[in-house]
């Protein structure tokens, strides 16, 4: 019975990892509708950024707010370039260029610094010690305080501060926002920062975990099922959809796995999300859409 | 001046109902397909044919598959590679297991059961809408391509899961030179491309259209959504594992599960993207422009630039002169070059008028 628990809770630690992706895809999606499929190459381009400049021997403080410049004068861009031409177009469009921006993001993260596997070091012990008799790892541990730090910044940010109010309104009918003079623009640039830090944040993390290399950019897909469970919109979703998937592709891995000649952890996460959506169509806490002719 | 309608008058609904109603258009579409048949097995040589021409038309297949489901029926999908795996595994395999079926009757049973697979996972669209719908489709993705690694029965117990094309014999004839491969690909993809244009005239094709633009709206005029969308999965997948039987057997000749990964459903997405979303001829313009954009991007490396920028750099510049030429069409011609060769056509009607 104590394996059983240690295979929940290192689930639930590792789900915690890709809420971490899951959180900028809800802001920007909450904002402006956009279904940023370019979250991840953002995770890669920002983590491999800051390795780079960790490598040219920067310190650590500084590595960190130059790659938070670099990732806002990335989010300026694309509002500059891509949002602001595609204003009033179809969601599918949105989301298709987005698949572009991805592909230029990755392109331009590679040439600048190469492909090459880089280990990146936060200084945490990924020790496993013993709680209640379980095993955990110290990293997860760490990684879930600074999901769940996270999680409070933006929903104080959301809740409190004039910007934050200002982003819901924006949400809530985009129209009705301009009309009462909130710059949408300025928003949009803010929230794709905020995307930009969010995968900072988690590329350190993933980085740290998987070393920074292509392949981070496809947790990804593994965001998706994540999103679909918690709903698109709401940030606690992600919490509880990134818990649900993490714990129960472990779980499934482990316990029906070799019945099915394993490896099933790779599409487990979508057929229980389909299943999922089969029951509530708009995801845990998502907004349900009434639609009218 | 030379092409445009003047005195051809129409006066039964069967000349009115024809794919091409301008003469000039039909001579132009005979004199392709003539050249097409004729002229380019005699001519072309074995780069051509294996490298562009016959890549080219499996692509141009396989966006055909996904317009359906995304161009016309507005069901947006990550999982086009996968119904091509299924396709080509079952070919093989119906091919392998059946004593004497026909090459082409195994590609056409790999195509029925790639569309029946479809259905499957196109059921959950019947409850969602929207970015909802990817997940279905990426669990199709990801599964599909686990079904066939993991077991090695659908590879007859192959290393790595790779299967190998059987003997291309067509009614006697041995189709397995270049031109050959070529020949035959061309002949299926011409079929499946007439049927399709006349799909998306047809009814159903028009029922996709309306479930697109509006699937609320199509339900209250009458339309059985269900139906509609279960059926866009079917035809949709159905010429998906089409395609994907040509990529394994006349185009590649061996092909592993990993072949059909998640690379090849963007890139078939992009060719839809690029050649124009709900669109037969832009199917064959994003094909072309898919196949032959790396071509001529290393071409150019190799003129102008060369020692200066390696593999690998021209990979990633690739990469993000790619991206940028998806946000630009998105951007400024969102129906892609099908789009072009419209206006172009239209302006070439009043030509030398300017109206």
């Amino acid at each position: 019975m104590s394996f059983f628990f240690e295979v929940l809770v290192g689930g639930l630690l590792a789900g915690v990892m890709y809420s971490l992706v899951a959180i900028g895809f809800v802001l920007i999606y909450k904002a402006s509708g956009v279904f940023n499929f370019a979250q991840g190459s953002m995770v890669l381009f920002s983590a491999l950024t800051f390795v780079s400049l960790l490598e040219r021997s920067y310190p650590f403080w500084l590595a960190f707010v130059l790659t938070l410049l670099i990732m806002l004068v990335l989010a300026w861009a694309i509002e500059r370039w891509v949002l602001r031409k595609l204003v009033n177009r179809s969601p599918i469009t949105l989301f298709m260029a987005t698949l572009g921006l991805s592909y230029i993001i990755e392109g331009l993260a590679q040439s600048l610094w190469g492909a090459q596997v880089h280990g990146l070091d936060l200084g945490i012990n990924d020790e496993p010690f013993e709680v209640l008799g379980l095993l955990l790892s110290q990293f997860d541990l760490f990684a879930s305080a600074v999901a769940g730090s996270l999680v409070i910044i933006l929903s104080l940010f959301f809740n409190k501060t004039r910007t934050g109010i200002a982003l819901r309104a924006v949400a809530d009918d985009p129209l009705a926002a301009l009309a009462v003079g909130i710059n949408l623009q300025r928003l949009w640039l803010i929230v794709w920062g905020v995307a930009g830090f969010v995968g900072l944040v988690a590329g350190l993390l993933w980085g740290a975990r998987l070393g920074v290399q292509f392949s981070l950019s496809l947790v990804v897909l593994k965001a998706l099922p994540v999103l679909i469970i918690g709903g698109f919109t709401s940030i606690t979703g992600c919490i509880v959809g990134g818990l649900i998937i993490g714990a129960s592709e472990k779980l499934a891995e482990i316990f029906i796995g070799p019945y099915l000649g394993g490896g099933i952890e790779n599409w487990f996460p979508y057929v229980l999300a389909m299943l999922f959506l089969l029951v509530r169509p708009a995801g845990l806490f998502g907004e349900r859409q009434i639609e009218r002719v | 001046m030379l092409y445009r309608e003047a005195g051809q008058f129409i006066t039964h609904y069967r000349a009115d109902q024809r794919l091409f109603r301008l003469r000039q258009d039909r001579i132009g579409f005979y004199l392709l397909l003539a050249s097409a048949f004729v002229l380019v097995p005699n001519c072309g040589n074995d780069y051509w044919f294996s490298a562009i021409l016959i890549p080219f038309l499996v692509l141009s297949l396989a966006g055909m598959g996904l317009n359906f489901l995304t161009g016309y029926a507005g069901q947006l999908s990550l999982g086009s590679a996968a119904f091509m795996a299924v396709g080509a595994f079952s070919a093989y395999n119906f091919n392998l297991r059946v004593e004497g079926l026909p090459f082409l009757l195994s590609i056409l049973l790999g195509g029925v059961v790639a569309g029946l697979t479809g259905v499957i996972f196109g059921l959950p669209s019947l409850k969602i809408k929207g970015f909802y719908v990817l997940v279905s489709t990426l669990a199709a993705q990801f599964f599909v391509q686990w079904v066939f690694t993991n077991f090695a029965w659908f590879s007859n117990d192959s290393s790595s899961g790779v299967i190998t094309a059987p003997p291309l014999d067509v009614f006697g004839l041995d189709l397995s030179s270049p031109a050959g491969r070529y020949l035959l690909t061309l002949t299926i993809v011409t079929a499946l491309g007439l049927l399709a244009a006349n799909i998306v005239r047809s009814e159903l094709g028009r029922n996709w259209m309306a479930v697109r633009d509006m699937d609320t709206a199509a339900a209250v005029i009458g339309i059985a959504i269900p139906k509609t969308k279960l059926l866009a999965f079917a035809i949709s997948s159905f010429y998906l594992g089409i395609a994907g039987s040509l990529w394994a057997f006349t185009y590649l000749g061996t092909v592993e599960p990993h072949g059909f990964d998640i690379n090849r459903s963007f890139q078939i997405l992009f060719i839809i993207i690029i050649g124009g979303m709900g669109s037969i001829l832009g199917n064959f313009l994003g094909a072309a422009f898919i196949v032959l954009f790396p071509v001529l991007m290393s071409h150019i490396a190799n003129g102008l630039l060369v020692g200066v920028i390696d593999s690998g750099h021209l990979e990633n510049f690739q990469k993000i002169v790619f991206g940028m030429l998806i946000i630009g069409f998105l951007i400024k011609e969102p129906n892609g070059l099908a789009s072009i060769w419209r206006t172009f056509t239209q302006q070439l009607r009043v030509w030398p008028l300017r109206y």
